[in-house]
């Protein structure tokens, strides 16, 4: 059997993926097996995934999904499209964490920030000039569906609060901590540790400025509960917050949330 | 003044007795408002840490959070 653009159909030797144009997709003119693309000519063997796509085309859900799923690790995808991640805070660590998320087709996020899209913000945060004055979170939300239609997104536009957290968020197998303030991060750490036992959580400290790429470092608190940064470069005066550096703890917690859902713990 | 040991995060500190947990952080120059802070296993609540007094033996981890996202 192969798989082509999410049918099984029995495997036929001697078939070239540009034979499964008429059948499975008219007018295709990308091919990709197993994750890589190949030329319309390539022969196919027993148990390979194929995807036929039309350049320029929207992917429908199933074929987004195989998509995915070829580029991805094997068995992966099953993971990943079932959790849901909450992401607390939309702002230079929060947006890029969402995206990452969205585009390896993460089941469902829930988005929160209270503020508006201002612009101070642009010089990190993933959101554009047509945007200012937005709520971030519908900004966000916009900006995702670009990235991945398929990933169902909840958003919350209040003031989060120690006392709030567990409620807003008490669906996800993993929280993200991407705050700005201090206060509110070690609040949010406070209230997990205490309320939400047993799911996962990505904070950030010491994310500001443009020190050694890596002097920012995953560390493991305990069980699921990591902490990304440097630990000691705050955002303040002299000390400015900017996309490379924060994209770079971003990054590592994206791939601390995908870490965690695949119990590579 | 009679001094104790605590541990904290992993060392051993000799302090005064009768301090209090706001007291320990604020001589570490730390915003307590920025601390999470765990005693002998119990995250501690930050409207505690004005009332929570140390005593000999405390296993105290402090995670300190500095701002930026």
């Amino acid at each position: 059997m192969i798989k082509v653009n999410e049918q099984t159909v029995p495997y036929q030797e001697g078939t070239r993926i540009k034979d499964l144009v008429e059948t499975h997709k008219a007018g295709a003119d990308i091919f990709i097996i197993n994750g890589f693309p190949a030329s319309p000519d390539t022969l196919l063997a027993d148990g390979d995934t194929c995807c036929l796509i039309r350049r320029g085309e929207v992917p429908t859900a199933g074929e987004m999904e195989s998509l995915l799923v070829a580029r991805h690790t094997p068995g992966l995808h099953e993971v990943v499209k079932k959790a849901v991640v909450g992401i607390m805070g939309l702002g230079g660590l929060g947006t890029v964490v969402a995206g990452a998320l969205a585009r390896i087709g993460i089941g469902k996020l829930i988005l929160a920030d209270f503020d508006v899209v201002e612009p101070s913000n642009l010089n990190r945060q993933q959101y554009t000039i047509s945007q200012l004055g937005m709520k971030k979170t519908n900004a966000l939300k916009e900006n995702l569906l670009q990235m991945n239609p398929y990933v169902a997104i909840e958003t919350f536009d209040e003031l989060l609060s120690e006392e709030s957290i567990p409620e807003v968020f008490d669906t996800v197998d993993v929280l993200a901590e991407c705050f700005d303030d201090p206060a509110m991060k070690a609040a949010a750490l406070s209230s997990v540790l205490t309320n939400m036992p047993g799911i996962g959580y990505v904070g950030a400290s010491g994310v500001a400025g443009y020190g050694d790429n890596n002097s920012i470092k995953t560390q493991k608190i305990r069980k699921n509960i990591y902490i990304i940064g440097d630990n000691v470069s705050a955002a303040e005066p002299g000390q400015g917050l900017m996309a490379p550096r924060v994209g770079i703890a971003a990054h590592h917690q994206a791939n601390q949330i995908l870490r965690i859902l695949l119990e590579e713990d | 003044m009679t001094t104790m040991k605590i541990t904290c995060n992993g060392e051993t500190k000799e302090i005064n007795q009768g301090i209090t947990l706001i007291s320990f952080i604020k001589d570490l120059d730390l915003n307590p408002d920025n601390v999470v802070a765990e005693c002998d296993g119990t995250i501690i609540k930050r409207d505690k840490y004005d009332t929570l007094v140390l005593t000999e033996g405390n296993v105290l981890e402090l995670i300190r959070f500095v701002g930026g996202g």
